[in-house]
């Protein structure tokens, strides 16, 4: 078995075993093993990374490739670089703090955790695939369970979020196939086999007219998932009403996958339809990094916040992408990273409060700094984290999007970019604000005096995404050398 | 004539056989041990599939009237396979409702001549052996729809399947007329030859797709679809949908892509707007209906119009992809309709809130009813969606990216409804869900094995690839 189809099998393994356990001690036990051996895999994967690739100078290092159905050309194909490999780890460690936060999950434990492991055997296919069929596959195994996850165990209007969320998502996926047909039956516009090989279809001159029809429908239909303006809109009532994991997992990693396949498949794929149409998705994701940020200071749910919050960052990946040069690049994938971290600590910690005092309404909450000082201090670091302080990764992040972006000198470059990067101050004064109503001042309920302490297992939880958020702040370089490394056949193929 | 040119009948005549040694076993049985022919029946149709498999080679009788080839020879032991999934589940309600009312085989009986004119409808090599097929494996369906007797509805359901039967047959033998009237012949292999696009020959064919049409229930010959799935007993409902569609989808298939195809720059129009027709209208009633059985019903009529993805190409990729999604659609079905059968029978329940909190009370049963209803939505790793997937290649293949485009958002709205079943059993909670029942032997076996069907089908590549290879006899 090789290292990368490990990460198929470990989790469809857990998945089998999941399915013989009883109650909820049984099946935690088995889904934190699972996951922590996962994790375990994915550093040991960074590290087999690391010397393959001193030795080895291909593109995708890994590789293995069989014929799947040979009619199509269809491949189970996999490969990592080094921005697989990051996003990997991320997924590692957010599935494990969500693993762990969800320690005290009653109602059906059994199905929640086998939901949960489903998810995210989806996303390591989807981020190992090399293959556009493959990836597709995966792509929708990741996305299906979170139609029971929110409907079963969410809250509020969960059955109406979960069926928006599932149907907008499915929904681009279904146009994201009418994509993929497209490219696929371009494949051959240089004499050779039609093909679903990303690499190899990389290779080919796809005739400008496809290319683009097609980009905007491959854009898009990652996109959606990335949360693009006006396509957001699930995105906010999936998170408010999911429970606390599948919050997190959802927006540390699943949002992920749409900057990634906008990178992998829509640019890399279709460059010159990237170029003609980047103009045009400028707007809409610089819009969206805006407008995500004016939403959630108007929002008075915690998890409304941070979902517009989402919406707002994951603009700035999808603007950093369309900004189309190298910096730009390492700061849309380090600040999707960062984000992966940031917003998955966030959701655990709004889940914590919210497993406490019963609401999520700002404005019913106050002075929880000098009731549960834990969660409040690690909150205003997440928050400081969110707005780009320096030390953090969410500055390295976005300092390189914006000097990326600052590259071009057009005017409309130049006016898009000011207008995204301002939304640094509004990102500010939301974050500022949520911990100045809901952290400081006088506590408002006497019910909030006597909260139950952090539990060990919600500490472990917080500190698998604190660690990881400090060190890319604090030490960025190894990190971004992996990536940009890795970026390079994707400036050569796209430039 | 000899001896080994009957073995190239051999399923019609092992079928034959078989209806027959029915009726004679019955005479000779207690009248209170009737029931047990239900498991000579399954017994002796399980020998019959199995027998099945041998291969055939390809060859004609009858001057041309019966032919036979691989692939052809492969539909009928998908039909067999449906088939006996089909009488596994019916097996209980058999001995619960017909036998008690202590009526003997017709049921079997029925059923097995309505295949049987299936065998010869799909190998037939002229226009008149194809029409005697036809009749014959849709009379015997009304019998079966009004089998029923103490219930009005399905006394309804037989009537209205007889008379729009009926009155599509009678067109689709007029155009066959035109047809015969143009080329001067009856045989496909000479029709092929001779045949020109002028006005009659267009409007007989016309016509005549219009009785298959039917059969398939394309839009705008849909209207019985419904109410006839509604009233007929769920087996028979089962039956109509996975079986008689099969069939007839396969045969207007080699109509199209052999006989027919000189005039494909007309057809290919014609299904076209048909493809389109068909999946919007049947997915969007499909969105408000609360009985089970005529939600199926328009899943289903939304389902054949996808089908029409790969009739549109005439390639051989479109063959290939038509029949293996073909054969995932009857296990999809199949495994719907057997949970909804179960369920029926143990409580009388069929409507979409009677499901509500079904995963609590009967996990098995939801979960096979959620893996065939993702299958029929198209969502892997199950086989739904290599079938889709791959119908859209097909079609996308010969350019058709717009039509496309309208099926994959057709997708997104079957989804919804396909999710909608999913809510009641999973998210929902109630006071009177239904009650946990155990299924018996056979109801039991005929889910595993729907489900076995729909998990490997799809991810288990060389089945593709065989049938792929099969299909190149109609190119």
């Amino acid at each position: 078995m090789d290292i990368l189809s490990l990460f198929i099998v470990l989790p469809v393994i857990t998945i089998l075993v999941l399915v013989f356990t009883k109650g909820l001690k049984q099946a935690r036990q088995i889904a934190m093993i699972g996951s922590l051996i996962q994790l375990g895999m994915a550093i040991n994967l960074m590290f087999a990374y690391f010397k393959e690739k001193a030795v080895n100078d291909a593109i995708m290092v890994f590789t293995k490739d069989l014929v799947w159905f040979k009619q199509f050309n269809i491949h189970y194909n996999i490969g990592v670089d080094g921005i697989s490999v990051a996003l990997i780890l991320l997924t590692a460690i957010v599935v494990l703090a969500g693993v762990f936060i969800s320690w005290k999950m009653k109602d059906l434990p059994k199905e929640f955790f086998i939901s949960l492991i489903v998810l995210s055997t989806g996303v390591y296919g989807f981020f190992i695939s090399l293959d556009l069929f493959t990836m597709f596959v995966f792509f929708e195994i990741a996305v299906i369970p979170m139609y029971l996850l929110i409907g079963i165990w969410g809250s509020g209007p969960k059955e109406y979020s979960a069926m928006k969320l599932t149907l907008m998502l499915m929904g681009a996926s279904a146009v994201l196939l009418v994509g993929i047909l497209g490219i696929y039956f371009n494949s051959n516009a240089d004499g050779g086999p039609l093909t679903f090989n990303i690499l190899e279809i990389a290779q080919v001159n796809i005739p400008f007219k496809a290319q683009k029809l097609f980009f905007p429908l491959t854009f898009i239909g990652f996109a959606v998932i990335g949360a693009l303006f006006p396509f957001h809109t699930w995105s906010p009532d999936g998170h408010a009403s999911a429970p606390t994991a599948v919050s997190m997992l959802h927006a540390g990693v699943l949002m992920k996958l749409g900057g990634y396949g906008v990178f992998r498949v829509a640019m890399f794929l279709l460059p010159e339809g990237a170029l003609h149409w980047s103009w045009f998705f400028i707007i809409l994701s610089a819009f969206g990094v805006i407008y995500g940020a004016f939403a959630a200071i108007k929002q008075t749910d915690l998890k409304y916040i941070n979902a517009y919050s989402s919406v707002s960052h994951l603009g700035m990946v999808l603007f950093a992408l369309l900004m189309l040069n190298k910096t730009a690049w390492n700061g849309a994938i380090l600040q999707s990273l960062s984000h992966g971290f940031m917003t998955a600590l966030f959701f655990a910690l709004i889940g914590m409060i919210y497993g406490r005092t019963h609401t999520r309404d700002i404005n019913k909450l106050g002075g929880l700094l000098k009731v549960i000082p834990f969660i409040s201090a690690i909150y205003v670091i997440a928050g400081l984290a969110s707005l780009g302080l320096p030390g953090f990764s969410g500055f390295v992040a976005e300092m390189n999007i914006f000097v990326g972006a600052f590259q071009h000198d057009e005017l409309f470059y130049r006016v898009a970019t000011i207008i995204s990067a301002s939304a640094i101050v509004v990102t500010a004064v939301y974050i500022l604000r949520v911990v100045g109503i809901m952290l400081m001042g006088p506590v408002k309920s006497e019910a909030y005096l006597d909260l139950p302490k952090v539990t060990w297992y919600e500490k472990t939880g917080i500190f698998l995404l604190l660690i990881p958020m400090v060190g890319i702040g604090v030490a960025p370089l190894w990190l971004s050398d992996m990536i940009l490394a890795s970026l390079e056949p994707f400036i050569q193929g796209v430039l | 004539m000899n001896f080994s040119n009957f073995l190239l009948m051999r399923h019609e005549i092992l079928l034959l056989a078989i209806t027959m040694i029915l009726l004679i076993v019955e005479i000779f049985i207690h009248k209170h041990k009737k029931s047990s022919i239900i498991h000579l029946a399954i017994f002796l149709f399980g020998i019959h599939t199995a027998i099945g498999f041998f291969t055939i080679e390809e060859s004609s009788l009858f001057g041309g009237m019966f032919r036979t080839n691989s692939m052809i020879h492969l539909f009928k032991n998908v039909l067999n396979i449906g088939v006996f999934i089909l009488l596994l589940q019916s097996a209980d309600w058999l001995k619960d409702k017909i036998f008690n009312e202590n009526r003997g085989s017709e049921f079997f009986i029925l059923l097995f001549s309505s295949l049987l004119g299936m065998y010869f409808m799909i190998s037939s090599g002229d226009f008149l052996m194809f029409y005697i097929g036809l009749e014959l494996s849709t009379l015997p369906v009304a019998a079966l729809a009004a089998i029923e007797t103490s219930k009005r509805i399905s006394s309804e359901a037989g009537i209205k399947l007889i008379l729009s039967a009926a009155l599509a047959s009678g067109v689709s033998l007029f155009g066959i007329s035109m047809l015969y009237a143009t080329s001067g012949s009856i045989y496909f292999d000479s029709i092929s030859e001779i045949i020109t696009s002028s006005n009659l020959t267009i409007l007989g064919m016309l016509l005549f797709f219009a009785g298959l049409a039917f059969k398939i229930s394309l839009v705008p010959f849909h209207f019985w679809t419904a109410d006839v799935y509604e009233g007929a007993p769920i087996s028979i409902a089962s039956y109509l949908s996975v079986i008689s569609k099969g069939a007839a989808v396969f045969i207007l298939m080699i109509l199209l892509f052999t006989v027919l195809k000189p005039l494909m720059h007309v057809w290919e129009n014609i299904v076209y707007v048909i493809a389109i027709a068909t999946m919007f209208i049947g997915n969007l009633f499909a969105l408000r209906q609360q009985n089970m059985k005529r939600f199926l019903a328009f899943s289903s009529i939304a389902q054949a119009g996808f089908i029409l993805l790969g009739l549109i190409t005439g390639t051989q990729l479109g063959t290939a992809t038509v029949v293996y999604f073909v054969l995932i659609y009857i296990f999809s079905n199949l495994a719907a309709f057997g949970v909804v059968q179960a369920i029926s029978l143990q409580t009388g329940k069929e409507n979409i809130d009677d499901y509500e909190g079904l995963y609590r009370t009967n996990p098995n049963l939801s979960l096979v009813m959620m893996l065939a209803l993702f299958s029929l939505a198209g969502i892997p790793p199950v086989a739904g969606f290599f079938g889709k997937f791959f119908l859209f290649t097909a079609a996308a293949s010969e350019g058709y990216y717009l039509l496309v485009f309208l099926a994959v958002v057709n997708v997104t709205i079957s989804l919804y409804y396909y999710l909608l079943v999913v809510r009641a059993m999973f998210l929902r909670k109630s006071e009177n869900a239904i009650p946990y029942f155990t299924n018996k032997l056979y109801m039991r076996l005929g889910l595993i094995i729907t489900v076995i069907g729909i998990l490997v089908i799809g991810l288990y590549s060389p089945l593709y690839d065989y049938i792929y290879e099969l299909s190149s006899v109609f190119n």
